[in-house]
């Protein structure tokens, strides 16, 4: 049988070399996975490059008490778009859609996406939209903040909320269709022998992740076609000077936006379950509980959205429901934390610039997570409602979490990718900016915000004046942070050091194949035969001695 | 496009169909349908979220429909959805005749299927244009338009893909026993379009 198939697959070009490669492929309409993947990281990235710049435009207003740096007016655009291009541009298309599509096909020993040219098309229709959104600042840029709730969008800058609703409907297809191809391929092209229950745990977070975008993505979507008829045609869904009401599109955007925050961070959750056990020589600790903790995250995460709605007249018996569901939801995800630090427990750990990242990831998250937990108890919301402490909280979550996570992916991963190892010096240092501006930056805003200040606003009272500056300061460092990466990703990807096929001596398939893997990833079919974390046993010393063996002909890998 | 889907797949499958390793049993292993299915969850929801809108927005308000708003016409929606149920049996036919290699027959079932299909479409704009309401005229008004035209919407993109088939199946040999995707989907599509319009019949119309 597999001669059947190496004669199949012999006319599949080998590997370019490095350095060698034709880079406009990464600008075609290509089907290839891996390319999409890429595609889909560095896009993303450019976007969060525009949104961190967004971000710092912000930080500089709030350097002063006073509204000085831009009008109320641009204020309210930048953060709006800010968080936006954040959320629809970075975190999710990175999270999803590059990892999901670079990852999932060699974790599981497939050659492809189950659909290669629906793949591309979900791609494809990121680039537009992006440019779409970033356009509305030539026409008022959408000032509502990323909500949109009405009937304040309905009042303030038309042209740019209509241009926002079209961007992030354009964003959602891309989304269902990715997710669709996600599920499809999980379930249904995983390799001889690889079970469900010894698939790669991000795996198991892929499939979570998927289900949770095929449910509530479309809601989103039925609220911003609403959003857009009372917009553009003047209907009153939304309105209550028409008789509607605004109430039914809160519901309707959290029952998106609230497992749009699983759906930021469950792919990193699973980055992290592949990423500690390999920089720990140790197997992951509790691997069903951490694959089936994220469906336990994702079917609560899809009732507790009303928790972002204490404040807008929720009945109490229903804030009771929403903040139960909601505290239950630390269950799930403490066991991933209590597994993650039970995996680097002991182990023989390696600080590379993945792991820093990686444990960055844990300790930044599990702040993030417990602030959750009291902005989950209706009174203590009631109090920071719309105050600094959600934005501190929000950004432990994302940044410290998704964020940190994804450059854990990257660095980590970035040898398979471009057959290049990043330098370790750039990398701790970036680590290091990182950390410090990150916390610098948000930190002091869980006391701005218990002291009282409101979030979305350009002015403040001067008693917040030397915190915000701290903040200020810190979004500095943040952004600086950046830049070692970038000479890191450029030097690397030209010039750094040829990375081996296993740079990280992992065992899963990615691997066992050359870095970057040819064009169908593998030369054999993968067979299962050793697990993905069975680090210091016998058999994880010989899979990982005998190289590349998946990108070999079958008649010399039989020697 | 969807010629264009089979294309990027074939070797995939191939792949899989050479390792005989799964799907041994299917004569033709590809994940397109199940592709289909999973997306119509995707398409479910956004009917549920709208319907739930609609539910919400008649519960909180004092009075629903709001007052004013004239009666619903059973009549004609009555016909129309007897029309639109029976046709998901008609399409069924049509996919079993092709599972019989009979062209012929697929070609009776689906062109009938099409003809009901676009008779739902134009009783549909004849109630429009004779309904005593307009889009703004109230939050009832709004949300049956809305919800009745994006139902529309899905029912022409149904048509279109049996439409799709019908242009197809001219060709001798496209279709067969062994070799009908695109009849399958458009047949899910179909019916899938049916049942939200039950739905959504239920809701507005005899709830109101």
């Amino acid at each position: 049988m597999t001669q059947v198939v190496q004669e199949t697959f012999s006319p599949s070009p080998p590997a370019p070399e490095p350095g060698k490669r034709d880079w406009l492929k990464y600008f075609s309409f290509t089907t290839d996975h891996k390319i999409i993947g890429i595609q889909y990281l560095v896009t993303s990235f450019v976007f969060y490059l525009v949104g961190g710049f967004l971000a710092t435009l912000v930080r500089t207003e709030l350097a002063t008490p006073e509204s000085d740096f831009v009008s109320r007016e641009v204020y309210n655009g930048l953060f709006t778009v800010h968080a936006t291009v954040m959320i629809f541009l970075w975190i999710v298309p990175a999270a999803t859609g590059a990892f999901g599509n670079y990852l999932l096909p060699l974790l599981i020993g497939a050659r492809d996406m189950a659909f290669p040219k629906l793949n591309a098309v979900a791609f494809w229709m990121i680039p537009p939209a992006g440019a779409l959104l970033l356009a509305s600042f030539f026409f008022g840029a959408p000032a509502s903040g990323w909500t949109s709730y009405p009937p304040l969008s309905l009042m303030v800058n038309k042209v740019g909320e209509a241009i926002w609703i079209m961007s992030l409907l354009i964003l959602g297809t891309s989304s269902i269709l990715g997710a669709v191809n996600f599920l499809v391929t999980i379930l249904m092209m995983r390799a001889p022998g690889m079970t469900l229950n010894r698939m790669p745990l991000f795996c198991w977070a892929m499939l979570a992740t998927s289900a949770l975008i095929l449910i509530s993505t479309p809601v989103l979507a039925g609220a911003l076609i609403l959003l857009g008829f009372d917009l553009l045609v003047g209907t009153a869904f939304f309105n209550p000077t028409g008789g509607g009401d605004p109430v039914v599109y809160q519901h309707m955007f959290w029952f998106y936006s609230h497992p749009a925050v699983y759906i930021m961070i469950l792919p990193v959750f699973g980055l992290i379950s592949e990423i500690l056990p390999v920089h720990s020589r140790k197997p992951i600790f509790g691997y069903k509980a951490i694959a089936y903790s994220s469906f336990a995250i994702s079917f609560l995460g899809l009732i507790v959205w009303a928790h972002h709605m204490f404040t807008s007249g929720t009945p109490p018996w229903l804030r009771m429901f929403f903040m139960i569901n909601t505290m239950i939801i630390a269950v799930p995800t403490g066991i991933k934390v209590f597994s993650w630090l039970a995996t680097i427990w002991g182990g023989k750990l390696r600080l590379t610039s993945a792991m820093l990242f990686a444990m960055g990831f844990v300790s930044m998250f599990v702040i993030g997570g417990i602030s959750g937990v009291m902005v989950a108890a209706v009174p203590f919301d009631i109090h920071v409602h719309d105050t600094y402490f959600i934005v501190a909280h929000l950004h432990y979550v994302l940044f410290g979490g998704s964020v940190f996570g994804l450059y854990a992916g990257i660095y980590h991963w970035f040898p398979k990718m471009f057959g290049r190892m990043m330098n370790e010096k750039l990398g701790q240092l970036h680590f290091v900016l990182n950390f410090i501006g990150f916390n610098l930056a948000f930190m002091p805003m869980h006391k701005l915000g218990l002291e009282g200040m409101n979030r979305r606003v350009a002015e403040y009272d001067p008693k917040f004046a030397t915190l915000n500056l701290v903040c200020t300061i810190g979004t500095y460092i943040l952004a600086s942070s950046t830049i070692p990466f970038l000479i890191n990703v450029v030097w690397s990807w030209t010039k750094g050091e040829k990375a081996p096929s296993n740079p990280w001596q992992g065992l899963t398939f990615e691997w066992m194949t050359t870095s970057p893997p040819p064009a169908e990833n593998f030369a054999v079919d993968p067979v299962f035969t050793i697990g993905a974390y069975e680090y210091g046993t016998e058999e994880a010393r010989e899979a990982i001695a005998a190289g590349p063996v998946l990108a070999m002909a079958p008649s010399a890998s039989h020697g | 496009m969807q010629g264009s889907t089979v294309d990027s797949s074939q070797p995939i499958v191939d792949f899989h169909h050479t390792s005989g390793v799964d799907h041994g049993h299917h004569g033709h292993p590809d994940h397109r349908i199940m592709g289909i299915i999973v997306f119509l969850v995707a398409e479910a929801m956004i009917f549920l979220g709208l319907f739930m809108a609609y539910l919400t927005f008649r519960a909180v308000a004092p009075t629903w429909p709001p007052e004013g708003t004239p009666r619903l016409e059973l009549l004609l929606p009555g016909i129309n959805t007897v029309i639109l149920i029976a046709s998901s049996f008609v399409i069924h036919n049509g996919d079993t005749a092709i599972k019989k290699n009979d062209v012929a027959g697929l070609q009776k079932w689906f062109g009938i299927t099409a003809a009901m299909g676009a008779i739902f479409l134009v009783g549909q704009l004849y109630e429009y244009f004779h309904l005593e309401f307009g889009l703004k005229s109230n939050l009832f008004a709004s949300t049956f338009y809305v919800l009745t035209g994006f139902h529309g919407l899905h029912v022409l993109f149904g048509l279109l893909l049996i439409l799709g088939v019908l242009w197809r199946s001219r060709k001798a040999g496209h279709y067969s026993s062994t070799q009908h995707f695109g009849i399958e989907a458009a047949e899910i599509y179909w019916h899938f379009v049916d049942v939200v319009w039950i739905v959504l019949f239920f809701l507005l119309y005899i709830l109101g």
